[in-house]
């Protein structure tokens, strides 16, 4: 019999193991996978995990995507780690990532053509503030009137589809497009361009943004009070009440903190890598930012990690499809194995396996 | 054990040991049938470990148990039952929102009909002095009736052993005598019973032999009825006992904490509503309120701590109004509180004692610097409560869930007492805690009140109130009564300032 036995101290071996464990895991099924669907997973687990860094033909075009892809990916999943850490539950980051694009995006164009070397950070503010502010709505109807963050976040996802969509056809449609749907592609515009800051690494503003996020999530959890009672509030809530810790307060910091950053990372995608406004501007980076926090274990610096890993996946993932015709439903399947196997080995941190055989010992006595 | 029939259960040396811990070392001991057996430790002794063993829950590393002279060694808890051992756990595990009849029946192998099962519960709880409705909600019933309610279900099976975890610590005084009725009633019949307790009065009057382990051993035997209660306190504790003494002659100062008035609707259908509580306490003054679990004493503590704001004119320290202050802005006048809950509620059990030191305290020991924590003074204060307070942890880093209960309250007290507070308001301060580490606790409230504190103590440990109160009030059903001088107050007295025994005294006049 197999008993699982909840270990005294969480386990600080398996806190660092786990999400090594679960990759390999990820890479064993995924095999088992990639071969059932009849193509050779050794050959696919290298496409996916090796060839972009390091096979020459196409390490040059990979690498800098790696930084590109991870950047939003981050980014993102620091806001949400910090909510997830109290509890609460914010799955928009999708809807706001898309506000925070149509709003900054918004405020740029309304100075079309200026070149001033103002408009970049003022478009980048009002991203911020475009993201916070859709992530108030789930917020604060959760603290007035006790709805679910998670549904409400979620569903508003569809609502700034709508408005993304009806942007780009409407109000943002780039006058001088010929009719196409979509905005002005801010890449050629020279004073809000997020562009490369050192060529050849993709390197952009959204990068340095992210690593910002991580340094300052780092020293919010472990110096600063308000990390303190995130952390409190995610350990024990009755505790931290009892602490004097307002969990309204609270839950409007963490929605707040999570739909800015999710806000910003919408505005650099914009002006950098997409360049534009249109139906399918966003591109399922809000909802993957949820597994790369965990798979991160809510920490800052496995956020980090996580968010390359699974740009890595993204691009792996892309180059098995052209190269091995995998489909990219099996690229989702195997991204959501990488989660489901986080999850499962994570229980090892605060349990351990006992097998149970002294039970039969003293059963035949 | 040198009588001439055998045992009814005969332990011979049991040894459990947990990674880091030895619980159970090679203990040894017997139970005749129709015996009230006192099983008496400190927390941590290993008395729970000994009774899980025998109720099938943990597995003995070695050793061997003998049942009427049968090899005895449960899997489980359902093959103890069946073998004729029967517990009545300290928690509870009951369905509040299910019927007397319907709880009982969660615990059957094969459960009879409900007619028939209502029918036996009507006899076997009138037979036992235990009346019990089997149609009632368990939310609607006392502790004390909800432990009936344990009781029958266990007496339903016809145990031939009874193992009773701290059987009292939920009853009032008459609620007491009630159980111990039944008890020698069961015990006439052959029943044996084994009791746990630290209350070593109640086992004087109750128990036929008594057993003492410490730190996992047996240390001694004793006939507690030609012991004093001093003489097995001591072989507990493995040495002399210090009480806590009251400096003489200090009177009483102004009033720091009065309550006009105040009620609080209960937050869930179960709970408690404060009604219309008045109370004043003054400076160097302990306050006891006594009251059997679950009669608004944490409803009561959340008024103070501020976790349960209220109208202004309700609540004020120091002539200051405070009621709709948070517990933050209460915390910085002054007006500290110890929960009864450790874990969850007073600590957060995944984080380390210094985080959790740091949990009430960063306002009063200025652990914060425009907003970051100061994590070199907050080690510091964590370190210094583990010292004045005798914690027993490794280092100041582990878990406040790898603590024992009694080390983890030392710590939660302590934390409140070392920030000198002018008010402080403890829930069941030494509940769970061993006799030395109490006496210290109950000590340093009154040293708290000597410097001129305010200190509330709520507690059903009447004990302890009479040790450390200046005045008494009992909180039931949600209302204080009007407080009195401990001094020349007797427990029967006491008793019925409680409540009484909720009804039950009917049930024994009818008889």
């Amino acid at each position: 019999m197999i008993r699982l036995e909840k270990r005294p101290t969480p386990s600080k071996m398996w806190t660092y193991l786990t999400p090594i464990v679960a990759v390999l895991l990820t890479m064993i099924a995924g095999g088992l996978m990639f071969a059932a669907l009849g193509k050779n997973p050794v050959e696919a687990i290298r496409t996916i995990f090796y060839d972009p860094l390091f096979n020459e033909q196409f390490a040059a075009y990979s690498r800098p995507q790696l930084l590109v892809k991870a950047a939003p990916l981050i980014l993102i999943a620091i806001g949400l780690s910090l909510g997830f850490r109290a509890g609460v539950w914010n799955i928009g980051a999708e809807g706001q990532y898309i506000i925070g694009a149509v709003v900054g995006g918004g405020v740029g164009l309304a100075f079309y053509p200026s070149g001033s070397p103002l408009i970049f950070p003022l478009m980048i503010v009002a991203g911020g503030i475009g993201g916070w502010a859709w992530a108030m709505i789930p917020g604060l109807l959760r603290v007035w009137f006790n709805t679910s963050e998670i549904l409400v976040s979620l569903l508003l996802v569809y609502v700034a589809e709508q408005i993304l969509a009806s942007m780009s056809l409407g109000l943002m449609r780039n006058p001088e497009g010929g009719g196409f749907p979509g905005s002005r592609n801010f890449q050629q515009w020279d004073a809000v361009a997020n562009v490369e800051l050192i060529p050849g690494t993709g390197m952009h503003w959204g990068v340095v943004a992210a690593f910002l996020a991580v340094i300052g999530a780092y020293v919010l959890l472990a110096k600063h009070v308000l990390g303190y009672q995130i952390r409190l509030t995610g350990a024990a809530p009755r505790a931290a009440r009892f602490a004097g810790v307002s969990p309204s307060r609270l839950i409007l910091t963490c929605m707040g903190i999570s739909g800015a950053l999710a806000g910003l990372a919408g505005l650099f995608e914009l002006t950098g890598p997409a360049g534009q406004i249109s139906i399918d501007f966003n591109s399922g980076y809000g909802f993957t930012a949820i597994i790369v926090a965990f798979l991160g274990r809510l920490h800052p610096v496995g956020i980090l990690l996580a968010g390359l890993l699974m740009a890595l996946t993204y691009i792996g993932g892309e180059l098995a499809q052209f190269m091995l015709s995998v489909p990219a439903a099996a690229i989702q399947a195997f991204q959501g194995m990488l989660l489901f196997f986080l999850l499962a080995v994570d229980v090892l941190t605060n349990y351990r396996i006992r097998l149970a055989r002294t039970d039969t010992k003293t059963g035949a006595a | 054990m040198t009588s001439a029939s055998p045992p009814l259960l005969s332990i011979e040396h049991l040894t459990k040991a947990y990674p880091g811990v030895v619980a159970n070392s090679n203990v040894s001991f017997a139970i005749q049938p129709g015996e009230v057996h006192a099983l008496l430790g400190e927390n941590g002794a290993g008395k729970s470990t000994l009774v899980k063993m025998i109720y099938g829950l943990v597995k003995p590393d070695s050793g061997a148990m003998h049942l009427m002279g049968e090899p005895y060694a449960p899997h489980e808890p359902s093959e103890a039952r069946r073998r004729g051992v029967a517990m009545v756990f300290q928690h509870f595990s009951l369905f509040e929102a299910l019927d007397v009849a319907e709880n009982i029946t969660l615990g059957m192998e094969d459960p009879p009909k409900r007619r028939d099962l209502a029918e036996r519960i009507r006899t076997v709880s009138h037979e036992y002095g235990l009346p019990l409705d089997p149609s009632r909600l368990i939310g609607e019933l006392s502790a004390g009736e909800r432990q009936r309610v344990e009781i029958i279900r266990c007496l339903l099976q016809n145990p031939k052993l009874l193992i009773m975890d701290e059987p009292t610590s939920v009853l009032t005084p008459q609620e007491v005598d009630i159980l111990f009725t039944t008890l020698r009633t069961l015990s006439s019949e052959g029943t044996a019973i084994l009791y746990i307790s630290h209350k070593l009065e109640e086992i004087r009057a109750l128990c036929d032999a008594a057993t003492v382990l410490r730190l996992g051993k047996v240390v001694g035997e004793c006939t507690p009825r030609e012991s004093t209660a001093r003489e097995m306190a001591e072989l507990m504790v493995g040495g002399s006992l210090h009480t806590p003494e009251r400096a003489p002659g200090a009177e009483p100062g102004d009033v720091l904490v009065e309550m006009k008035n105040l009620s609080l609707p209960s937050p869930t259908q179960f709970g408690t509503s404060l009604k219309d509580v008045s109370l004043q306490v003054r400076s160097g003054e302990v306050m006891g309120i006594g009251g059997v679990a679950g009669n608004g004493q944490d409803e009561l503590l959340s008024v103070i701590s501020g976790e349960a704001p209220v109208a202004p004119g309700h609540l004020f320290v120091d002539g200051e109004d405070i009621g709709p202050l948070g517990p933050e802005a209460r915390r910085r006048l002054g007006v500290l509180t110890a929960p009864e809950e450790r874990l969850g509620h007073a600590a957060a059990p995944d984080m380390s004692l210094v985080e959790n030191a740091a949990l009430t305290a960063i306002t009063r020991e200025k652990l914060a610097k425009n907003g970051f924590l100061d994590w070199g003074a907050t080690r510091s204060f964590a370190e210094r409560i583990i010292q004045s307070f005798d914690v027993r942890t490794p280092n100041a880093d582990v878990a406040a869930r790898a603590l024992s209960g009694g080390n983890l309250q030392k710590f939660v007290i302590g934390r409140e007492v070392l920030q000198k507070p002018r008010v402080l308001v403890v829930n069941q301060p030494t509940w769970g805690v061993d006799a030395a580490a109490a006496a210290s606790i109950r000590q340093a409230l009154l040293d708290l009140a000597q410097g001129g504190s305010a200190v509330i103590v709520i507690s059903q440990d009447l004990d302890e109130i009479m040790e450390v109160a200046d005045r008494f009030a009992a909180l039931n059903g949600g209302k204080l009564s009007a407080p009195r001088l401990t001094q020349g107050l007797t427990i029967d007295e006491i008793g019925l300032m409680l409540g009484g025994a909720h009804d039950m005294e009917k049930a024994h006049a009818a008889e």
